[in-house]
């Protein structure tokens, strides 16, 4: 069996990550872009784990079960926003919600 | 600190000297607090406290003359006042022939008048404050009297002053009293400016302040420093005895009830400069000329500037108050010709008449509710023969007649300058003498003589018990009051002397031209009062003579406009750089630099909030390109190697 | 001597009866502003044991006590009192029940306001006692904060204002100090084994004279905010102005004070080489003070207003004190602080017991007084007196003092600061007599409530201090005069510069 090279999986994070990027930018609406940034945490930890085996140490691994953690935590704080913005204004649109600037 | 004047190590021994002070203190405070309570009976007790005063004075006084010439000065040491370091006072008293005859007249004519105001405050509804201010002046009166420092000396100056603004000012309700009270609070703090200043000069070229220490220096201090000092406390006592150009503040004293102008304004506060120049005689001898010669001239041109304003005055208390700028200008005459001792002669003596005239003219109003224009008054000696007749011994007490009080006096002052040799000085005195006949005489003449008039609805009756009891021994000591200095029996030049040192006399045959001239042009004075105002044919005699001094007299009526002047000169354009000060510099200058600031970053943070637009995609795209930005740099770091 | 620690004591009284008022129900007014009282007069109970444990003849610090509080980085809880801050320390201690008295007219959230009251009255303790500069910067910033809500809170018409102007002009002033601070804090680790914030260690650091100079200046810009020195002014009279009147006597008998006493404490201390280069451009700073904030109290229309201006002019007198580098000088300045406190204090009092009984401050709302409320008349004036320097009240033996030594180390300088005694009168006696001499020409002031039993308990004493002072200054001076003279030799010290010049070798 042979193994795939460190830099598909750099390649393929890389990816993920602008898709999310982008994704988070020119959607409006909340769910599609946490979505997206979903998929940035999850690049960001699929590079850690190659990392973390090119480098031959699990400093990269532990750190991905903190960002997996941080992340859930943070998945529940903003849909419970979310599902309280979409309550009070039947619309999930993130530009509808600019009430707190100047 | 304990100074000692000269070389006597042990003075007499003081019998219960800080009594003097304490009594008067002790009545003020108690009626301050318990007035209301004690009531009718303040008059009393306020009285009491003065007249036990005078008796402890008394004491001393006799305790000094018991004691031989060269140990006739104590000091006594009470508590420690303000001292730090090399500064060192006490509240000591300094009991010496000087002193003591200060506080004989204090508390003697003082005793008088308070007695005097039992009757003529009767029913006022602030009876027992009244009498609370009168003990509370007396007591500063003493205290400045008996200081044995300049400190001290000064803390009684400016106590005077507050009684003086309070008895001023006793009448409150009176928009006018309340201004004159203070304008002749501000016009004493402007001469206490400079004798604050004199004192520093003294402390810094001597170290001390102890009266024994600085006479006994002064001959060493250079004639600049001497001559610096001498005029500051000068400057004070301009302030304090009414002297150019700090008089103003007299004539208006006069809104205050009538036994406070009598005790304070003329008797003793205003006499407090007198006393002080001539407790600091060696400081102005010091100067070499200099001082003492401001000092003579500014009196001589006060005696006959106040003079001048009196001939024209309608008020009676007005008249009185301006004779009484003339006659402190006569002293200081004296002082200026090195005559201390006489100068304080006459300042005992015009204590004697003058109270008495104001307490004459106090019961005048008294009669004739509270008028004071003689315009309306005439031939009152008869309804009221106490008053006239004491009146008129005051008033030839003042204008000099032979024996009269005020005769002796003033021509000791006269002929001083004369052997002094200062003969300019001795003119306007003897002129000023014309004068002063005259504007008495005037005032006499139109109150006391001819035929009976009283402003409507007034009905003249003579002074009740109260007042004439004051009114009989002061009417007694103008008559006579002159012993105490006739030539060859009691002579309070001697007695003087220790402190004040000798003065001139002129001897033989010119001692009585001398006297003769004064007594001429005083009587002088009398004849022609007389003839424009009495006998018959007056009114147009009067006509005749006014008119070619119209503009003389136009301008005496008018004060000779120096309040104006001083309105103009300084007050309006004080105020004004005050408000400048207060509207542009502080409020648009620095207030508003600091509010310039303000607005400024108010104003940018007003522009700068505009970047942030509540939509979150907004802030993700900066933060975006804050990243690239910041990866950019550093990869380009490392590639740039 | 030292049986109870009764600085200690006084200190922290007031910060645990203000967490035990904390547990009381905001509805019980009644109690609130009792316990306040009883709180504070036994602070001044405790206080008392503080100047009777006082000996009076040596310079240094008395009744310390020192505790370690954060060893590691050299911090400690020091607290003593010498002769400069025993009298401010009492003078807290004696207003503070007098300031709650006042309020009892207070009627809007009383529960926090005595309690604010009271953590400010532990602020301004701990500043005087600190003897640890992390403790003393600790204490002069906790002032700021009930005071500023004071203001803001309970104040007059434009409290917002003034609180904000009074928090950031104090504020911006302090940053600089804690710059010197730290730097201080660092310099001494040369000297001692380890950086220290030990005042007592900290005084006498070697520094060059430009570093002192920098320093100096850090610390100058925190207090002569707070004296103030013309031209940082401009907060006091607005910040008097509005606040209530607990906050303006505070302020002024107290908070102006902790500028004045930080510049002997620490500016002179600390720095002497450049507090004695920089002397005659302060003096005419405190001259100029003297002369504007008296021309400009006389044209001022609301009595409060006039009376913050002449702090201004008063603070200039206490400032020329300190600075003319004679031991009259300095014990007249320091006499003078304590003076100003209780006179100013008084006045404001008495402006606050006017305003509860007319609603307003301009002095041509008024008129013929006298006649209606004689005690308060006849108290106001001796206060008007005391403040203008009459001799034998207690103004006037701080402010000749400060004067002889002025002319004794500037000369002819003296003029223009003398001049202030009769700007003074005149500001002064002017507004008095339009408030309460003439007639009574509005009708509102013909039948006022003369002072009542709870304005005797405050005044009475107040008058009686003014007068002791006056009378008998020694017991108040001969604590003064050897802290007094201590400072004014480490300012006089001429040999210091050359010194100071070869170690230069702060870090």
């Amino acid at each position: 069996m042979t193994e795939v090279a460190p830099g598909y999986y750099l390649a393929l994070a890389g990816l993920m990550f602008s898709i999310g990027v982008i994704g988070a930018l020119v959607r409006r609406n909340a769910i599609v872009i946490f979505m997206f940034i979903e998929l940035m945490l999850n690049a960001v930890n699929l590079m850690f784990v190659t990392f973390s085996r090119i480098r031959g140490s699990v400093d990269g691994q532990i750190l991905v079960f903190f960002v997996l953690v941080v992340a859930a935590a943070e998945a529940v704080v903003g849909l419970a926003i979310i599902l309280v913005i979409v309550r009070r204004r039947s619309s999930a649109n993130v530009d509808d919600v600019s009430l707190l600037r100047w | 600190m304990m100074g000692v004047q000269g070389e006597v190590a042990a003075g007499f021994e003081p019998v219960l000297a800080p009594l003097i002070i304490g009594l008067p203190l002790a009545g003020a405070v108690v009626l301050l607090i318990f007035g209301k309570r004690i009531g009718r009976l303040s008059g009393v007790l306020a009285c009491g406290t003065i007249g036990l005063a005078a008796v402890a004075g008394l004491l001393n006084f006799i305790a000094l003359l018991g004691a031989p010439e060269e140990s006739r000065s104590t000091t006594q040491h009470l508590f420690d006042f303000i001292s730090v370091g090399r500064f060192q006072t006490g509240v000591d008293l300094l009991l010496d022939p000087l002193s003591l005859v200060m506080v004989m007249v204090v508390t003697g004519v003082g005793t008088l008048i308070h007695v005097y105001s039992i009757g003529y405050m009767h029913g006022d509804p602030r009876y027992p404050r009244f009498f609370a201010y009168l003990n509370l002046f007396a007591s500063f009166m003493l205290l400045l009297v008996l200081a044995d420092n300049l400190l001290l000396l000064y803390v009684g100056w400016e106590g005077v002053g507050l009684c003086s603004y309070l008895l001023i000012g006793f009448w409150f309700d009176r928009p006018s009293a309340a201004a004159a009270a203070k304008k002749a609070f501000l016009v004493n703090r402007i001469g206490d400016f400079a004798f604050l200043i004199g004192m520093f000069v003294l402390f810094g070229a001597i170290g001390s302040l102890t009266i024994g220490q600085i006479n006994e220096a002064a001959g060493a201090l250079s004639a600049g420093v001497a001559t610096t000092a001498a005029l500051l406390l000068f400057a004070g006592a301009t302030g304090k005895s009414a002297q150019i150009p700090l008089y103003v503040w007299l004539p208006d004293a006069m809104e205050g009830p009538t036994p406070v102008s009598a005790l304070i304004h003329a008797a003793t506060m205003v006499t407090a400069g007198v006393y002080m120049v001539a407790r600091f005689s060696p400081v102005f001898e010091a100067s070499g000329g200099t001082a003492l010669t401001v000092v003579g001239v500014i009196g001589a041109a006060t005696a006959l500037w106040a003079a001048l304003m009196a001939c024209t005055e309608y008020d009676i208390k007005r008249v009185l108050a301006y004779s009484t700028i003339s006659q402190l200008g006569y002293m200081f005459l004296a002082l200026g010709v090195g005559a201390y001792s006489i100068a304080v002669f006459h300042l005992v003596t015009h204590a004697f008449f003058k109270g008495l005239l104001f307490l004459g003219a106090g019961a005048v109003m008294h009669a004739l509710d509270g008028n004071t224009d003689m315009r309306h008054m005439g031939g009152l000696r008869r309804p009221m023969p106490i008053v006239g007749y004491t009146f008129m011994a005051g008033w030839l007490a003042i204008t000099g007649v032979i024996p009269f009080a005020g005769f002796w006096s003033k021509d000791a002052i006269l002929a001083a300058a004369w052997v002094e040799g200062n003969y300019v000085l001795w003119g306007v005195g003897v002129f000023t003498t014309l004068l002063t006949a005259f504007y008495m005489s005037r005032l006499y003449l139109r109150v006391f003589e001819g035929p009976l008039r009283t402003p409507e609805g007034t009905h003249a009756h003579d002074a009740p018990l109260t007042m004439a009891i004051a009114l009989v021994p002061l009417g007694v000591l103008s008559v006579a009051g002159g012993v105490i200095n006739l030539p060859g029996l009691l002579t309070l030049e001697h007695f003087l002397e220790p402190v004040v040192g000798e003065s001139l006399a002129p001897e033989g045959a010119l001692a009585f031209i001398l006297s003769g001239i004064a007594l001429v042009v005083a009587v002088a004075g009398i004849m022609l009062a007389r003839s424009i105002y009495m006998a018959s044919g007056a009114e147009a005699r009067r006509a005749r003579f006014v008119r070619p001094m119209a503009p003389l007299v136009n301008g005496a009526r008018h004060k000779f406009y120096v309040d104006e002047i001083y309105g103009r000169l300084i007050v309006l354009p004080g105020k004004r750089f005050a408000l400048f000060c207060a509207d542009v510099l502080d409020r648009r200058g620095i207030d508003g630099i600091v509010n310039g600031t303000a607005t400024l970053i108010g104003r940018t943070s007003q522009g700068l909030r505009h970047i942030q637009t509540g939509y979150v995609r907004n802030y993700a795209a900066t933060f975006l390109l804050g990243v690239v930005a910041v990866f950019s740099f550093l990869i380009l770091r490392v590639v740039a190697g | 001597m030292n049986d109870l620690p009764f600085l200690d004591l006084t200190l922290f009284l007031p910060l645990v009866g203000a967490l035990v008022m904390v547990l009381i129900p905001k509805r019980w007014e009644a109690l609130l502003r009792l316990a306040a009282l009883v709180v504070t007069t036994a602070t001044f109970v405790a206080s008392l044991g503080v100047l009777a444990s006082f000996e009076s003849g040596t310079p240094g610090f008395q009744q310390v006590t020192e505790l370690s509080w954060i060893p590691e980085w050299g911090i400690g809880y020091i607290t003593g009192v010498d002769g400069v801050s025993l009298w401010m320390i009492m003078l807290t201690t004696f207003l503070m029940p007098l300031c709650i008295l006042t309020s009892w007219t207070i009627k809007t959230q009383v529960k926090p306001y005595f309690i604010l009251l009271l953590t400010l009255e532990t602020g301004m303790l701990g500043v005087f006692s600190s003897l640890d500069m992390f403790l003393f910067y600790v204490f002069w910033e906790a002032v700021l904060v009930p005071m500023y809500f004071l203001i803001g809170m309970w104040g007059h018409g434009r409290r917002v204002y003034a609180a904000m102007k009074f928090f950031l002009f104090t504020l911006a002033g302090s940053l600089f100090m804690l710059l010197s601070i730290l730097y201080l804090y660092f310099a001494s680790q040369g000297s001692a084994a380890a950086p220290t914030f030990d005042y007592r260690s900290l005084v006498g650091t070697p520094l060059a004279l430009e570093v002192q100079i920098l320093l100096f200046l850090g610390f100058f810009a925190s207090f002569a905010v707070k004296v103030p020195l013309v031209p940082l002014h401009t907060w006091l009279p607005d910040a008097h102005t509005e606040a209530p009147t607990a906050g303006s006597v505070m302020l002024a008998a107290v908070l102006l004070k902790m500028g004045a006493y930080g510049l002997i404490r620490f500016g002179i201390a600390f720095f002497p080489d450049a507090a004695r280069l920089l002397a005659p451009a302060i003096i005419a700073l405190a001259i100029v003070g003297i002369l504007y904030g008296a021309l400009i109290a006389i044209v001022q229309h609301d009595v409060k207003r006039l009376v913050a201006y002449s702090s201004v002019a008063h603070l200039g007198f206490v400032v020329l004190g300190l600075f003319v580098g004679t031991i009259q000088g300095m014990s007249g300045g320091i006499l003078q602080m304590l003076n100003h406190g209780l006179s100013t204090g008084a006045l404001f009092l008495l402006v606050g017991a006017l305003y509860d009984r007319r609603h307003t401050r301009e002095i041509s709302e008024f008129g013929g007084l006298a006649r209606s409320v004689p005690v308060l008349a006849g108290i106001f004036l001796i206060v008007v007196l005391s403040s203008l320097g009459l001799p034998g009240l207690n103004g006037f033996a701080g402010e000749f003092l400060v004067l002889l030594a002025t002319y004794q180390s500037y000369g002819w300088w003296v003029i223009p600061a003398t001049f202030g005694i009769v700007l003074a009168a005149i500001y002064l006696l002017w507004a008095y007599q339009r408030v309460f001499h003439g007639a009574v020409s509005i009708e509102a002031n013909r039948n006022l409530e003369d002072f009542r039993m709870r304005e005797y308990v405050m005044f009475v004493p107040l008058v009686a201090l003014i007068v002791a002072i006056g009378v008998y200054p020694k017991p108040f001076l001969e604590r003064i005069e050897p802290s007094a003279k201590q400072i004014v030799r480490q300012l006089n010290d001429a040999s210091v510069i050359p010194e100071t010049r070869g170690l230069a070798e702060a870090p």
